[in-house]
């Protein structure tokens, strides 16, 4: 009996350990996926004013710190009981669109190019983003230019790139300029163009991978996400929609302050990430996925030309349902593309430029809850305070936390289907580590925990012994 | 009022008697850097961050507190000063829980921008994260002890200027700690007249308005000295 462990997964945010364990015959009896660090920020926020929520739980992640300033503002607008300008609603829907772009463009061009383009068994040492730039510099430039897009928007709106404090309880700080509204408009065009071309490439390398696309955590479960009242896919607002693998719709319509009633949260004794499920069917029969591919799922479709026709390609290609854990990638060019086309559209709308843009108000609810589509999927969150504002509970549901057991099961289908024998190819277990990529999983986010991610395989005999080892810095 | 003559950084001045040498340095246009001197309220050297040399006397005063004399002669920016200005510092922030990045005051807050301009890189005391609770019961303002550095500001500006007399300060040493009335909570504190003034002269972000999100809280210090000036001198000149 053996055992392999992949220890930090490479090229995720944050930290997690792979530990697949082998019998005589090299054949895979077990896997398991563990979130190894826990940083607290429930119980630290306890005591802090609530209107400092957005501020601290934004610290969470430094890639999509947008998307906990959005839901945690959305739960003390709920504290505060009031409904924010339209204006301010607009601009907290552009910035979302602008960090949905940079974020998927981060995941797929810096984490999960290097193995579509490069190939799962390419060499190890330059199967990364230099080596990307390296191989083909258009498509990395791609990246580079779709993210500087994004970010340009955030820097644009809120004065700073990675932790601005813009977005507030009541709306945002500041209302957007006609100058900036115009550069804005002025560069979706080139972005549009960027992420048609990318699609194409994407596309053109789908065949190779057909392997993978059978076999990456292909098992059918349910799926979640927001979706507006047309049935259509919804990043900032919009109910909770939960839909079967078969494509019924299990349950839809759920508001965020009903979240509690429908999604449980298992603890798992193994790692510190915690496992949420569809409450009506228990743990474990009622697991889901949320995240790109959940949402084009869930939804009816996207609601904007172009994203549609590439939906619709999609939908052709894999069927209604898609399951294979891959097409993450697939999806999150889709949304991409969404993105763009529904920021442009808002920068157009009548009030987006209006200078009233947040409502101020004391506490006047004891309990909040936000929840929007950030990048990796639902974000919730959820806070009671006292008569004076302060946090005395606090719980977040991240993104990343509902697919942890579909995580789990898709290793244990890469590793059946990947790892034979026992001899370690870093190949094989590179394809371990890229079917947790393929979630974009923020695990610094869903344990609200902090790792440096690098890459640690050790394979271990049934006495302990280290028969293999191989370790690379991320 | 007689004159005094003095030297200070090599450079020969005249101040008036019963002026401080902080009063001397800055009409010279010699910066000394402070923490809990404020214009418009008494000085009483809390902080120690204008400590200066003085030839002939083996400690170092604060500028803020030490009165000009004849011939003195003034180092107000040598290696060693620099190396205990940035201990001060960092002491400070040791003492409690100084989060820039999400306070209210990041930006705009002094302490912040000492620690930038004295060259305080890293702090080589263990932070000692003492459990300090935060003060919201009052209708319009916030205390936060986790960030306050005791420089008294509030409570000068409170009883000096306003006159009311709410805010005091309670305890010893590193317990010290800004009280309003009888140790009640802020918002039962009868004596409080909603004025403001606290808040306005917080060096840090330990006084803030309520509602206030990271980097909002900035102050207009110079309505203090307006106030003081109008009532005082009966002039009403703002800058």
């Amino acid at each position: 009996m053996k055992r392999i462990m992949i220890e930090p997964v490479s090229r995720i945010e944050g930290h997690a350990r792979i530990t697949i364990q082998l019998d005589d015959a090299g054949k895979v009896t077990d896997t398991k996926f563990q979130v190894t660090q826990v940083r607290g920020f429930e119980k630290f926020t306890e005591g802090r004013p609530f209107y400092e929520m957005p501020g601290i739980t934004s610290r969470i992640c430094g890639i999509c710190p947008i998307s906990h300033q959005l839901a945690a503002s959305k739960a003390c607008d709920a504290i505060m009981a009031v409904r924010i300008p339209p204006a301010a609603q607009l601009l907290r829907e552009i910035i979302h669109c602008a960090q949905v772009v940079q974020s998927h463009a981060l995941s797929f061009f810096y984490l999960s190019a290097p193995d579509l383009l490069l190939g799962m068994d390419h060499d190890p040492a330059t199967r990364n983003v230099a080596g990307l730039i390296e191989a083909n510099p258009e498509l990395a430039r791609a990246g580079i230019e779709l993210r500087k897009f994004g970010l340009l928007v955030i820097e644009g709106l809120a004065e700073e790139r990675v932790h601005p404090s813009w977005i507030v309880p009541g709306g945002v700080k500041s209302p957007m300029t006609v100058q900036a509204r115009d550069r804005f408009l002025a560069a979706i065009p080139q972005a549009m163009a960027t992420a048609e071309k990318t699609l194409g490439i994407f596309k053109g390398v789908l065949d190779s991978f057909t392997e993978e696309i059978a076999n990456f955590g292909s098992a059918p479960t349910m799926y979640a996400g927001l979706v507006d009242s047309a049935g259509n896919i919804q990043f900032y607002d919009g109910l909770l929609r939960f839909r079967a693998a078969d494509g019924s719709i299990v349950q839809e319509g759920i508001a965020a302050e009903d979240y509690a009633e429908f999604i449980g949260e298992a603890t798992l004794s193994d790692s510190y990430l915690k496992a949420p499920f569809y409450r009506p069917q228990g743990w474990p029969e009622g697991i889901y996925r949320v995240g790109a591919l959940a949402r084009i799922n869930v939804a009816e479709a996207m609601g904007t030309p172009r994203a549609d026709a590439e939906l619709t390609e999609f939908r052709q290609r894999f069927g209604r349902m898609a399951h294979s854990s891959f097409l993450y990638h697939y999806a999150r060019l889709i949304e991409v593309m969404y993105g763009l086309e529904a920021m442009q559209l808002l920068l157009q709308q009548a009030d987006v430029l209006d200078t009233h843009v947040r409502a101020e108000a004391g506490v006047n609810a004891l309990e909040g809850v936000g929840m929007i589509e950030a990048p990796r999927g639902t974000l919730i969150h959820h806070y009671k305070v006292d008569e004076n504002g302060a946090i005395t509970w606090a719980n977040l549901i991240v993104a990343t936390g509902h697919n942890n057991r579909a995580i789990g099961d898709g290793v244990r289908q890469v590793a059946e289907h990947f790892i034979r024998g026992d001899k370690l190819e870093e190949g094989m277990l590179n394809r371990v580590s890229a079917l947790v990529r393929a979630y974009d999983p923020c695990l610094s986010c869903s344990t609200h925990a902090i790792g440096v991610p690098a890459l640690d395989i050790s394979l271990v005999d049934a006495k302990g012994a280290l028969l293999d080892r191989l370790r690379s810095d991320a | 009022m007689a004159a005094k003559t003095l030297t200070i950084d090599g450079k020969q001045i005249s101040a008036e008697e019963g002026a401080t040498v902080l009063q001397a340095a800055t009409e010279a246009g010699i910066p000394i850097p402070t923490l809990c001197h404020l214009e418009g309220v008494y000085d009483m050297g809390a902080c120690r961050l204008c400590i200066v040399e003085i030839t002939g006397i083996p400690k170092l005063l604060p500028a803020c507190t030490t009165k000009v004399a004849e011939g003195m002669e003034i180092k107000t920016n040598s290696e060693r000063l620099r190396k205990y200005r940035r201990m001060i510092l960092e002491l400070l922030f040791a003492e409690r829980n100084h989060v820039c990045a999400v306070c209210v005051s990041n930006g705009h807050c002094e302490l912040q921008t000492l620690a930038y301009s004295q060259g305080m890189e890293h702090v080589r005391y263990d932070y000692t994260f003492p459990k300090w609770n935060l003060d919201t019961t009052h209708r319009l303002f916030g205390m936060d002890h986790n960030r306050c550095v005791l420089c008294n500001r509030c409570v000068r500006v409170c009883w000096h200027i306003e006159g009311a007399g709410t805010k005091n300060v309670s305890g010893r040493g590193a317990k010290s700690r800004i009280i309003t009335d009888l140790n009640m909570p802020w918002g039962d504190a009868d004596s409080c007249t909603e004025c403001g003034k606290c808040v306005m002269s917080c060096p840090t972000g330990a006084l803030f308005n309520k509602g206030s999100t990271v980097g909002e809280m900035e102050r207009d210090r110079d309505k203090l000295e307006f106030i003081v000036n109008a009532r005082e001198k009966k002039q009403w000149i703002a800058d």
